[in-house]
Formats: C-alpha cells, sequence, structure tokens
C-alpha cells in the first residue's frame, strides 16, 4: 500500500464515523453523490507530487496528520463564534459571517438582499429550492484527477449557497468574512454553489481568518455559474495562520457573453492550494483569473489555473504574482486549452515574481494545449530580485532603502489589485498588502473584521 | 557648497576618474562638458551616491560634510539632487505616492510635520504649473510609459518639488526637441535663486542657448581639462572636442 493510499484509509475512518450525520443533515439529492465519490477518493487517494497537477506541493505535511475533530457544525458552535463576530468595518457592503466555511444556521433561514437575490446554506437551499440544486449542484466540478475533490463530494457537511436571478444587479459587493475557529486541531470540508442567472451582475469578496492557534486543514470546493451575459466577480483574501492548510478548488462555467473574474490575494498562511478552473461555455464569454500572494517563514503557496476554451471568440487573461521572503516556496502552473473549434481565442498569461532571498524558490510552468489555428495565445513567467536601479532612483529622492523597498514591492503587488473593479475594495485590498509587506498584519487589524 | 579634490574613482577595476578636483560656491552654475566616455556621468554617479562606483583617492565636502561617507538618501535629503539622464520607470508606484513620501521625508529630516494632503496637492499643482508638466503625468506611474521628453521635464517638476541647493542635471538635455529643451531650461531658470547651485552635465552647448552657465569645465579622459566662463561652450560649438583633444595630448607629449 503506498503512502498516499495510506493516508487515504485515515479518512476512511472519518468518512465511517461522520457519514450518516452528514447526509442527515443534506438533501437526498446531494447524498447520492457521496458514495460513489468516496470511491473515487480512495482509488485516486490525495494527490501526491507524482501527480503532474501538484508537482511542487506536498499535502503530507496537512493531510498526514490525526485531526481531532471533523467539523460538523451545530448551532452551539455559531452561539460561540458569535462572540467572536464583529462589526464589519464600514465598506459599504453587504456582510455575512461565517464559520470554518459554513453559513449559520442559527436563525435557520436564508438571507434576502435587494434584487431577489439569496444568501445562506447549501443544505437550506437544496430543501427549498430543489430545481436548482438538481440543475448545478456536481455539474461543474470536473474531478477526474483530483482526489480532493471527490473527498469534498463525498463528505462536506454543508456549505454557502448563493442565488442571484436572472437581470439582478447587485450594486454592493457581497463580503463574506470567514471565521476559522475550533479549541482542537480540525479537519474541515465546504461546499459552496453560485448561480447568476442570465443579465445579472454580482461581486463576492471572502476575506478567510484565523482566529485560534489550532491546526487547520480545509479543503474546500466551490461551483460557479455565470449565466449568459452576466458579470461575476469573486475576490478571496486569505489570512490565515502558519499552521493552517487551505486548499480550494473553484469551479467557475461562463456562458455566452459572460464575464467572469477569480481573484486570490494570499496574504498569509501555512500552506495555500488554490485551484481554479475556468470554463468558456459560449461564444464571447471573457474570463480573468488574477492572483498575489506575499510568502515568509517555510509558507508555500500553490496556485493551478486551468482555463478552457471550449467555444469560438473567446479571451482568458491570467495575471499572478508573487514576493517570496525568508525560505517559503511557491508554485504556479496555468493550463490554456484551446479546442478544436475554438476560433478567435484569445489568450494570455503572465506570472512575475520578486525573490528576497537565496532560500526562497518560485517554481512557474505554463501549460498550453491549442487545437484551433486561429489563436492568439501568449506566455511568460519572470523570478527576479528587487530592481536596484528603482531602489537607487528612489533613494536619490530621499527615501530610505526600507521605505523604497516596500514601495517597490508595493508597486509590484498593486498590479494585481488594480484590476478589481470596485474602488473601495481596492482601497481595502491596497491597505491589506501594504501592512502585510511592513508586517503589522494582525488577526484584528486586518481585512474587514474589527475586533476588541 | 561642494568642494571636490583629487578624485579617483574606478568602475570594475577600471579606472573611470583620474584626479578631478572642482569647487562650486552658492549661486552658481557650472557646466560640465566634455566628449562621451569622459567620465561625466560617473562623476555625477560618485556625488549621487551609486554604489557600483568605486573611488580610490581624493574627497568631496559638501558643506564641510563628508560627502562620500553620506548614503545616497541623506545626500537627498541634505539638499542635493541627481537629474538622471536616464529616468527610471516604476510600476505600480505613482507619482503621487512616490514624491509625497520624498517630500516628507525632506521634511521630517529638517524637522517639519508631514504635509496633509491638501496642502501636498496643492504643492504638487503649483509645481506643475512652474515647470509646464502635463497634469496627467502626475497621476500615472514614475515614468512608466513616458517620452523621453516626458521622463526629462519629469526630472526637473521632481527637482522643483524638492527644491535642492545643489543640482547636478545629468544630459537632461540629451533626446529632447526643441520645445521639451525649453521648457527643461525654463523649469531651471526659474527655480534659480540667488544661493542655490547647478552642475549641468551637457554633450552639446544647444542647452547653453537657454542656461546661462558661470563657469564651463571640459571633461576629457576622466580629468577636468579646462575652465574657463561661459565664452567656451560657444568656442566648444565652433570647433568641436577634438583641439581640445590634441591640446591635451600635445601637452603629455610636452
Amino acid at each position: 500500500m503506498s503512502v498516499s493510499t495510506e493516508i487515504a484509509e485515515r479518512y476512511l475512518s472519518i468518512y465511517t464515523e461522520n457519514i450518516e450525520k452528514i447526509s442527515g443533515n443534506s438533501s437526498d439529492y446531494i447524498n447520492s453523490f457521496r458514495k460513489e465519490a468516496f470511491e473515487k477518493f480512495r482509488e485516486l487517494g490525495v494527490p501526491t507530487k507524482k501527480n503532474e497537477a501538484y508537482k511542487y506541493t506536498n499535502l503530507n505535511i496537512f493531510f498526514d496528520h490525526d485531526y481531532k475533530n471533523y467539523f460538523i457544525p451545530v448551532t452551539s458552535d455559531f452561539v460561540r463564534a458569535e462572540e467572536f463576530r464583529c462589526d464589519v468595518a464600514n465598506l459599504d457592503t453587504h456582510g455575512i459571517v461565517l464559520l470554518n466555511g459554513f453559513y449559520p444556521t442559527i436563525n435557520g433561514k436564508l438571507r434576502q438582499l435587494p434584487g431577489g437575490i439569496i444568501v445562506g446554506s447549501l443544505n437550506e437551499a437544496a430543501a427549498k429550492y430543489p430545481g436548482l440544486i438538481r440543475e448545478h449542484y456536481g455539474k461543474y466540478a470536473d474531478s477526474a484527477t483530483d482526489g480532493l475533490i471527490h473527498l469534498n463530494t463525498a463528505m462536506a457537511p454543508d456549505g454557502m449557497f448563493m442565488y442571484v436571478p436572472e437581470g439582478a444587479v447587485l450594486s454592493k459587493p457581497v463580503q463574506i468574512v470567514n471565521l476559522v475557529y475550533s479549541e482542537e486541531d480540525i479537519f474541515n470540508q465546504h461546499r459552496n454553489l453560485i448561480i447568476v442567472e442570465k443579465n445579472a451582475e454580482a461581486s463576492v469578496m471572502v476575506c478567510d481568518h484565523t482566529l485560534s492557534p489550532n491546526k487547520f486543514l480545509t479543503n474546500a470546493v466551490t461551483e460557479v455559474f455565470v449565466g449568459e451575459n452576466s458579470h461575476f466577480d469573486l475576490i478571496r483574501v486569505q489570512n490565515e495562520h502558519n499552521n493552517a492548510g487551505k486548499i480550494t478548488h473553484t469551479f467557475i462555467h461562463q456562458e455566452k457573453d459572460s464575464v467572469a473574474s477569480s481573484n486570490n490575494i494570499t496574504l498569509h498562511g501555512g500552506l495555500v492550494r488554490n485551484s481554479t478552473y475556468h470554463y468558456l461555455g459560449g461564444q464571447g464569454a471573457e474570463t480573468m483569473s488574477y492572483g498575489l500572494f506575499l510568502t515568509d517563514k517555510w509558507q508555500h503557496v500553490d496556485n493551478y489555473v486551468s482555463v478552457d476554451h471550449a467555444f469560438p471568440n473567446c479571451s482568458s487573461n491570467q495575471l499572478f504574482k508573487g514576493v517570496l521572503d525568508d525560505m517559503s516556496t511557491g508554485s504556479f502552473n496555468g493550463r490554456i486549452l484551446v479546442r478544436q473549434d475554438s476560433q478567435g481565442t484569445l489568450a494570455y498569461q503572465r506570472n512575475n515574481n520578486i525573490i528576497l532571498t537565496d532560500d526562497a524558490k518560485m517554481d512557474s510552468k505554463p501549460q498550453l494545449e491549442i487545437y484551433a489555428d486561429d489563436v492568439k495565445c501568449s506566455h511568460g513567467a519572470t523570478v527576479g530580485q528587487i530592481d536596484e536601479d528603482a531602489l537607487f532612483y528612489m533613494r536619490a529622492r530621499g527615501i530610505n532603502t526600507r521605505e523604497a523597498r516596500l514601495m517597490l514591492m508595493f508597486g509590484f503587488a498593486h498590479e494585481v489589485i488594480q484590476n478589481l473593479k470596485i474602488e473601495a475594495l481596492r482601497e481595502r485590498l491596497d491597505n491589506l498588502v501594504m501592512q502585510r509587506l511592513r508586517g503589522e498584519l494582525s488577526r484584528c487589524a486586518s481585512c474587514v473584521v474589527k475586533c476588541g | 557648497m561642494l568642494v571636490i579634490e583629487n578624485l579617483k574613482a574606478a568602475i570594475n577595476g577600471k579606472n573611470i576618474l583620474k584626479g578631478i578636483s572642482l569647487e562650486v560656491k552658492p549661486g552658481e552654475i557650472h557646466a560640465l562638458m566634455g566628449p562621451n566616455g569622459s567620465g561625466k556621468s560617473t562623476l555625477a554617479a560618485v556625488l549621487a551616491g551609486r554604489e557600483y562606483v568605486e573611488v580610490t583617492e581624493g574627497s568631496v565636502k559638501y558643506n564641510g560634510q563628508d560627502l562620500l561617507a553620506m548614503a545616497a538618501e541623506d545626500r537627498s535629503k541634505e539638499g542635493l539632487f541627481l537629474g538622471f539622464q536616464y529616468p527610471i520607470e516604476i510600476p505600480g508606484v505613482s507619482m503621487v505616492n512616490f514624491m509625497k513620501t520624498a517630500v516628507n521625508e525632506h521634511r521630517k529630516h529638517k524637522g517639519l510635520e508631514p504635509l496633509s494632503a491638501s496642502d501636498f496637492l496643492k504643492l504638487m499643482r503649483d509645481k506643475k504649473e512652474l515647470v509646464e508638466i502635463d497634469s496627467k503625468l502626475a497621476n500615472r506611474s514614475v515614468n512608466e510609459g513616458f517620452s523621453g521628453g516626458e521622463k526629462k521635464k519629469n526630472e526637473i517638476f521632481q527637482m522643483a518639488m524638492l527644491e535642492p541647493m545643489l543640482a547636478i542635471l545629468d544630459e537632461t538635455d540629451s533626446g529632447l526637441d526643441i520645445d521639451a529643451l525649453r521648457i527643461v531650461a525654463n523649469g531651471v531658470n526659474k527655480l534659480k535663486k540667488p544661493d542655490n547651485s547647478f552642475i549641468v552635465i551637457t554633450h552639446y552647448q544647444r542647452l547653453l542657448d537657454y542656461i546661462v552657465p558661470d563657469i564651463v569645465h571640459v571633461m576629457y579622459d576622466g580629468k577636468i581639462v579646462k575652465t574657463a566662463g561661459k565664452e567656451l561652450a560657444l568656442e566648444l560649438e565652433e570647433k568641436g572636442y577634438d583641439w581640445i583633444k590634441k591640446e591635451v595630448e600635445n601637452s603629455f607629449v610636452a
């Protein structure tokens, strides 16, 4: 038995112990996928470096650990989490607080936002809107080779649900603060579903914060449907401690003439793996995949992106940037698939990294598979140091070396932030990045939550 | 204000400056001329504090202080300004943020409070007008995508913001069309006060049609080989640098 399947056996006991409880809270439809998914997970195991998509990331550090608790929220957990609930700072948003990825069940209600938009727990939604769940759940998460997606399908107890009906325009972003909190080491899986119908517009910002020092492992799957001529932005701000492992799999399915963006801003975290899959499923669709990560100590951040140009005349743009300090490591893998009939495709990819020390390391791998001939496609990757000429130029104007370096790193990072369409979010993220670079990013001063 | 004595400097072990002596008094405009490769830009680099140039001998006193012992940022805060021959593009750092940081570092050094946002913007506006720089440039990243002329005008703008006591303009005129040249020269003339000084490094005489120097030096092969009044620039324009080269070579033979 290989190491990876041995680890998989560890998750068999978690499955056996919890599946009844998990299924008891979920709808029959969602439960109908669980058994087969778990079999597939046992077959595939936890991905190892032999898996091309995980070549530079060792997941065992987090998966080979005896978690005391597989987190299935009960109402009392949310009561406790309420103690940590603080005011969302005066950013003009619809604020929502989650605990370990789960929507509070205290009131057991789905929340209605202006324009008929619905936000709430997936289980709640499955009970109330079974049609929507049947139409979308499990339809976009393509899990052929990644055992972790099957593990999530098999065992995720619940997650967040959001529905934006046809024609609805959400002028303010939905801001979700996800508190990661437990008094013991936990393994945690949630499953999110976001449905944006035709001609609608919405943006969602999710901020992850660890609030207790325990070891956490999160394996989350998010499916997003973006209907014809709709506009959707997903912004994720990750701020977790060095003992937290975060694996996210995000599937964005786009219909004709839709525009979508994914923005992964990793400010802090022990091990972070973000897999983002963009499926351009109709002519004229446009997708953007942006990412920024700042690492130090022993942190590792891995961004995996896959863009599938399944229809003609679509465009995609990937921009990922990293600043790596100390002995931290990072990797980027950007895949572009242009299918045979996808003529008129525009696909761009860029990955730039700054390495601040000799011990930090970055691996960057483009992966282009182009089967159409009328295609404009480019990719580029750089790994370099701080620009010494720029540094001197700033010093020659009276700015000290430390400040000049900070400004240069900030400027480097800003190229990713400036793509956000909402100015208030840009400012907020610029501030967070600056605080992070200055080493001032504490739990409570950061992001949107102001505690104490 | 500035006293350079027998300054020798090397880059990667190659001697470039071979004994420069020069004194700049308050209120003076010096022109430093000479053919390519004579060491003009290396001298500017030493004065501004670039680390790749190694000073092997000599001294530089700036207002009585040992300039060579000061960090580049401290030289700036003490009122020394270098206008770059090739201004650097800094993507992602806005002109506003760059200048605000620089101005406030200078103020802190003088024991002054940082400028308020509105006072700073007013200062920017005033100085932009003074040097006739396009307003939009100030909203962009530092020098990013600027034309050659815009970059040079931006150097003059930064000089106006920082109000140096001694400004060294390293071939600020190179690559400028006549309008840009006029704007750059006007900027310098407007910023000229009775007690501040300039060293204008230039390859051509034409900038000196607009900026009238008190003293003209000619550099050749790492040394100042001729120093005279402004008429020297005209003579150079007429005869080129060859006669100087010959004069120097003959003096070695003799």
